[in-house]
């Protein structure tokens, strides 16, 4: 076994058992802090991959900013204990945990057949392709357009924000 | 290493998130289902860009993840303004769209 397989096992084994206890836990504060071990087990799967730039921004914007915006939204809130994901077994859940099988199957068959046409493996050559030099460059010379759009997303989101959270409009 | 483990494991971690927006009713859980199923499509974009050798799938992550911090913060912004005016999260008491 390599080191990148037993890296990747490792991570997987604790992105999904930490995802499945975010969707189960009853206390919302609970949840997040279970959707940030997620976070950071995906962070370390983006650099068994060699995707450095995308790790780190993972952790930094992901784990860090967005959430702490939730847990501090969760604290404002001041919720009480919630219901539990199998507290109530009604119709409505069974019906959604079996469209959400029926769904991994579907994603399982399609996976399959495009692993059947996809071109030979050039993971090898993919060591330099994550890193910060080679991102940068690609990011202010092909996608020159798609990052200045972003600026003016951001400012909507801003604005938006701003004004949804306001207690009175005048 | 193959690209087939990368593939399974954002799928399970999509339908988990599918999971749990569908059956919690807590609406800052199905939003922080939300942001895992985000993620885990980020997954496979980077499993595609390292396995293909192209950067573009690393782009697009950058891009999604920009995305996904304006919509947490407008999704925020809206459910405080909710606990505002009805005093809950819960789903199944905020109706008033309902037929």
């Amino acid at each position: 076994m390599t080191l990148q397989s037993f890296l990747f096992y490792f991570l997987a084994i604790i992105s999904v058992g930490s995802a499945l206890m975010m969707v189960t836990r009853r206390n919302p504060v609970i949840a997040a802090l279970y959707l940030i071990l997620n976070f950071f087990a995906l962070g370390g799967l983006y650099l068994t991959l060699n995707a450095q730039f995308i790790a780190f921004i993972q952790v930094l914007v992901y784990a860090g900013a967005i959430m702490v915006l939730f847990l501090f939204v969760i604290m404002l809130l001041n919720l009480g204990d919630v219901q539990l994901l199998g507290d109530k077994i009604s119709y409505k859940k069974i019906i959604a945990v079996g469209l959400s099988f029926g769904l991994l199957m579907e994603l399982i068959y399609i996976f399959g057949y495009a692993r059947a046409n996809l071109p030979a493996s050039r993971f090898d050559k993919s060591v330099d392709l994550g890193t910060v030099e080679n991102i940068g460059k690609e990011l202010f010379t092909t996608f020159l357009f798609p990052f200045e759009v972003t600026s003016i997303l951001l400012l909507a989101a801003i604005v938006g924000a701003v004004i949804l959270a306001k207690r009175k409009l005048e | 290493m193959d690209i087939q483990p990368y593939l399974l494991l954002s799928a399970i971690t999509f339908v988990i998130g599918v999971v749990g927006v569908l059956a919690r009713r807590n609406a800052i859980i199905v939003f922080m289902s939300i942001e895992l199923m985000l993620n885990s499509v980020n997954l496979s974009l980077v499993a595609f860009s390292a396995f293909l050798g192209d950067v573009t799938g690393q782009m697009l992550v950058f891009f999604v993840m920009t995305v996904a911090a304006a919509e947490a913060a407008v999704g925020l912004a809206i459910i405080i303004a909710l606990f505002r005016n009805k005093q809950t999260v819960n789903l199944e008491d905020i109706n008033i769209l309902k037929w």
